[in-house]
């Protein structure tokens, strides 16, 4: 499969044709696309139409981007102008956004072309892109299995080949989980780096928007192109992109790994094993392992499902069948709403926004969502402890492989369970990637976690490279 | 903490989020609340009482914009892809029987 | 104004406002859409101000400077902040919550004074975003109840607005009206805001409880949709009976919601507090803190003009007037006060400029358009009884018409030719010696009398002595 920096460079120097690459995606979406499902809307006509453009341009001797005729997939709840943006929600199905998100604006900017939005769970709650109301995603692997999620689709459609890269968003695992389950690197920036203009809201404080790509020299240099201050995001760090490509070959002697030695129970062996795998990678090629301590990671999943939730009870109180989405049309308003709002919504985005609206509510609000945030306070006082003795810390991605569909939606709790390596770094608003570091149980992938402080991510990215050349 | 959540607490907060739950999803929902809520106790151990809460995981102040203006949407356009429009506004049922 | 009859059985009213300004930005508050009054529906509309999925708020710089404004003109603290969003439904509100502060507020502790030196706390002055606009349609009415559906326009949504709480301060409704009408001349003073109570961009919800003094507030009613400074005062009264009446018939005040219905003259129940809203409150994760610092403050206190009431005290100071009074009052709100000011610097006299002024200049902008040296050449003339004091008015019109000129050129063209003090005094000896019976009336202590002979000395004077030089005279000679 075509890297997206050789499609750049050929592209650029002209000795590889957008239009030629973009036709050999579209070809193996035809071939493959029915059986994974990994998007919710081709839009092959206008990647071909943009994909001329950028040949077109080459051949003018234009300047062009820096990602010039790479095919990119969008998860889809970034706004895109005109073309459809569902959250794979049946309340926003239909609906054309009057405008781009920021990354779009920029990776269009940078010559990418976009291939279509890809499937996700429902308003990116889920583990699974079960909870899709458009029906789940497959896994490229081994189809009767999940892709993992929220993120699946995009997950998917890099490791099926549908695209060079995709986005996803991460709030509390939604790219690193389906990265490491579909066997590609995925990675969640540090909160802020990337804008959320246009990404729609799950839950705003956790919310942030990151590559997948097929090795991690194509993520440093996706990243480098979406992140970066954007003024209409009043949570953007006013910091210009990182340099990230720069540093992959930097090595890791004398960096410190940390390995956490309290961490939650419940991992697989082969998960586990793999993880050994990279530390002795790393202690191979001169980088010190040390152990650290994140004692309060055990209430983890109790702070982010309230939290979450609880933002997310507001964000979506939105979709009242008024201003845009879908109606179910009712005598009076009250009815509209509540009806509207029924249909719309799929069983999990209810139970969230009913968990979210309780943590909020008069007489529980101390107990639930002003407990969770001294909770979430802790925590990243573990990791600011930590950090004063490492540089960069190891984990499992996913406690296991892809798992089979159906084997947790009767359980919400065991499906949340699937975020336990992942939700920490949300919580703290830190970056953190998913590596793909061989296979595990039935052959399928395996992905190390590696974490790193606030806009940390050169130490994430020398270790994350240093991982992928061990190999 | 709080005692087990009820049926009638879960009624109530439906109707704070405009979600008119049918009786067997408002019973499954009471069931798998209590489960979550009863997991979440967890920190109830904890002593968080001089811990300061925390809403924001980068330390920004004073995101300021300037007072300038840039063109509208395109009425037309936002009016298309609205469930039901007249005059240049959105239309929506009565507020009969609401609480204003 | 109207004096209202005090409350029966030793019953005090206590009242708080909470008032609402649309601030007098370009853009609104989280967003660069227009705001604009007056626009055709739904052409001053953004992502933002639609609450799309995605779009995201950013705080207007220009808005939170006019709310420091407000706070510092109003005394108050401005503070370190933070916005909330307050979660409830409605169409007119896009996101379904509406970002606001709440226990950060920008401004708290203050105060404002109104005449008397009667001072009104001030809880807080906070900002918040503005909703859509519901037009209600069909039915019986055309208002919410009973109405077959209602049309949305967003433009206002999104519009900068100052919430200024007072404490509950204020014990008669014509305090509530002069707070109200004070607040006003401030916002307008410091360029808040157009403050227009006709085109909703001044609303007013008041708080009203009874009670007797010596025992607690009572239960406080909300009045909602008072638009004028009048209804305000209108709406106090009528709430504060109608309680009464309750609490004396053996009822009890239930906290609620009300509406002002400024045709019927009476308040209606909206909404009672048991099927009030939970607004789940929590902070609002798509905006930082605000911060602003001392420097910031420094500038914003440093560039404010000189407040109404500081006003009204200097010009009374300078004219000899009442800073409680009409003259102080009208002038200062015409921002005509620096005009007067000019005209005592020229020479004039100072009650007869405020007062010219305040008669004459209504139609006149804070720089009328006659020559500060003209008016003051004008209340020379009068003083120094060149001219009649109708003799005045009749050449402040000609002034103002001409847009000013020669005075004493204007007097000699109207013929009104200065008759000095010798002159009339032989015509006051002149008309007792042809009204006997008159002068000996009025030598007995009638005072009606004076007219007749008044009259006499005008007549023969062709209506150039003056009135009061020729009634001075008449007094001297009496004793
Ligand atoms: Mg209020
Ligand atoms: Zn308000």
């Amino acid at each position: 499969m075509q890297k997206l920096v050789d499609i750049v460079a050929g592209v650029t120097n002209g000795s590889l044709k957008a239009s030629a690459v973009v036709e050999e995606h579209l070809a193996r979406i035809v071939a493959r696309e029915s059986e994974i499902h990994a998007f919710n809307l081709v839009t092959a006509d206008q990647a071909r139409t943009d994909a001329a453009k950028v040949d077109e341009d080459v051949k003018a001797g234009k300047k062009v981007g820096a990602l010039a005729g790479v095919p990119i997939a969008l998860k889809d709840n970034m706004c895109t102008r005109g073309v459809e943006t569902t959250c794979s929600s049946k309340i926003l199905q239909g609906w054309k956004p009057p405008y781009d998100a920021t990354v779009v604006t920029k990776l269009r900017a940078a010559g990418a072309v976009i291939m279509g939005k890809t499937n996700l769970d429902e308003f990116a709650m889920g583990s699974s892109t079960e909870n899709s109301a458009f029906g789940p995603t497959k896994n490229p692997h081994d189809v009767s299995r999940v892709p993992g999620g929220s993120s699946g689709g995009s997950a998917a459609a890099v490791s099926a080949g549908f695209a060079a890269a995709s986005l996803g968003s991460d709030t509390g695992g939604s790219i690193r989980q389906p990265a490491a389950l579909c066997g590609v690197v995925g990675v969640k920036p540090t909160y802020g780096v990337v804008s959320r203009y246009g990404l729609v809201a799950f839950a705003s404080s956790l919310d942030q928007i990151g590559p997948f790509t097929s090795d991690v020299r194509d993520a440093a240099t996706l990243l480098e192109v979406i992140s970066g201050h954007d003024p209409m995001d009043s949570t953007s760090i006013p910091q210009p992109a990182p340099s990230l490509v720069s540093v992959l070959d930097h090595g890791v002697a004398g960096m410190r790994i940390g390995r956490v030695t309290d961490l939650p129970e419940g991992c697989e062996p082969d998960v586990l094993a793999r993880l050994e795998a990279a530390f002795d990678a790393l202690r191979s090629a001169g980088a010190i392992i040390v152990d650290i301590k994140l004692p309060s990671i055990q209430y983890c999943l109790t702070a982010y499902y309230l939290i979450a939730p609880a933002e997310a009870s507001s964000n979506l109180a939105r979709y009242d069948g008024v201003r845009y989405g879908n109606r179910v049309d009712a005598a009076d308003l009250n009815s509209m709403y509540a009806a509207t709002r029924e249909a719309g919504f799929g069983e999990e985005v209810k139970r969230r926004i009913m968990l979210g609206t309780y943590a909020l509510s008069a007489g529980y609000y101390d107990a639930y969502y002003g407990k969770a945030l001294k909770v979430r306070r802790l925590i990243s006082d573990d990791f600011a402890h930590a950090y004063e003795k490492t540089d960069v810390i190891l984990t499992p991605t996913s406690p296991s492989v892809a798992f089979k569909f159906g084997s947790k939606t009767d359980n919400p709790l065991a499906m949340y369970l699937c975020d336990v390596f992942t939700i920490p770094t949300n919580l703290a608003g830190h970056p953190a990637m998913s590596v793909p570091f061989g296979t595990g149980a039935d052959s399928m992938p395996v992905g190390v976690q590696v974490l790193a402080t606030t806009l940390g991510e050169q130490a994430m990215f020398k270790v994350a490279a240093e991982l992928e050349r061990s190999l | 903490m709080a005692e087990k959540i009820s049926k009638e607490t879960v009624v109530k907060v439906s109707r704070l989020a405009r979600l008119s739950l049918t009786t067997e999803e408002t019973e499954r929902m009471t069931a798998q609340l209590a489960g979550m809520l009863e997991h979440f106790r967890d920190i109830d151990a904890l002593d968080l009482a001089s811990v300061e809460p925390m809403t924001q995981p980068y330390p920004l102040k004073n995101v300021l914009r300037k007072d300038v203006e840039l063109p509208s949407l395109d009425r037309d356009e936002v009016l298309d892809q609205a469930p039901a429009a007249e005059s240049g506004r959105f239309r929506v049922p009565p507020t009969i029987g609401f609480d204003v | 104004m109207s004096e209202v009859a005090a409350l029966p059985n030793g019953w005090q009213l206590i009242v708080g406002l909470e008032v609402h300004v649309e601030l007098a930005t370009k853009t609104k508050m989280f967003s660069a859409s227009a705001n604009r009054f007056g626009d055709e529906p739904n052409t001053n509309i953004d992502p933002v101000t639609l609450g799309l999925p995605g779009a995201l708020p950013v705080l207007n710089q220009h808005a939170i400077e006019l709310a420091i404004r407000i706070g510092l003109a109003l005394n108050c603290k401005v503070q370190p902040c933070t916005f909330h969003r307050k979660n409830y439904f409605y169409p007119d509100l896009p996101k379904a919550y509406q970002i606001t502060q709440y226990d950060h507020p920008l401004n708290i502790d203050g105060h404002l004074m109104l005449p008397g030196d009667v001072r009104i706390g001030i809880e807080r002055a906070h900002l918040e975003e503005d909703t859509g606009k519901s037009t209600h349609f069909g039915g019986s009415s055309g208002r919410i109840h009973g109405s077959d559906y209602s049309l949305i326009d967003f433009n206002r949504a999104g519009v900068p607005l100052v919430e200024i709480v007072s404490r509950p301060d204020i014990r008669t409704s014509e305090q509530a009206r002069q707070y109200v009408g004070e607040l006003r001349s401030i916002l307008l003073a410091v360029g808040a805001s157009d403050a227009k109570m006709e085109e909703g961009s001044m609303r007013c919800d008041v708080n009203v409880s009874v009670h007797k003094l010596g025992t607690p507030f009572g239960t406080r009613c909300e009045i909602k949709n008072v638009n004028s400074i009048r209804s305000v005062g209108r709406a106090i009264d009528y709430e504060a009976r109608r309680q009464v009446d309750v609490i004396e018939g053996g009822g009890t005040i239930r906290q609620e919601t009300r509406h002002w219905d400024d045709a019927t003259g009476r308040t209606e129940t909206l909404r009672t507090k048991e099927d009030a809203d939970d607004y789940r409150y929590f902070l609002e994760p798509d905006l930082v803190p605000l911060v602003p610092d001392q420097s910031w403050i420094d500038a914003v206190r440093a560039a404010l003009p000189v407040l109404p009431a500081a006003r009204r005290q200097a010009l009374a100071e300078l004219c000899g007037v009442d800073k409680d009074g009409e003259s102080a009052f009208v002038v200062v709100e015409r921002g005509q006060d620096d005009y007067v000011s000019a005209v005592v610097a020229a020479g004039g006299d100072p009650r007869r400029a405020v007062v010219y002024v305040q008669q004459a200049f209504a139609e006149q902008s804070a720089t009328p358009k006659v020559p500060a040296k003209d008016l003051a050449a004008l209340t020379i003339l009068e003083r120094d009884a060149k001219v009649t004091s109708t003799q005045a008015k009749t050449l402040l019109t000609d002034l103002i018409e001409a847009g000013g000129g020669d005075v004493s050129a204007m007097a000699t063209k109207r013929g009104f030719e200065a008759l000095d003090k010798s002159a009339v005094e032989a015509m006051v000896d002149a008309a007792i010696a042809a009204e006997p019976g008159a002068w000996q009336k009025y030598c007995n202590g009638e005072e009606k009398a004076l007219g007749a002979l008044v009259g006499a000395v005008m007549k023969s004077s062709k209506g150039k002595a003056d009135g009061k030089v020729i009634t001075a005279l008449l007094q001297a000679k009496r004793t």
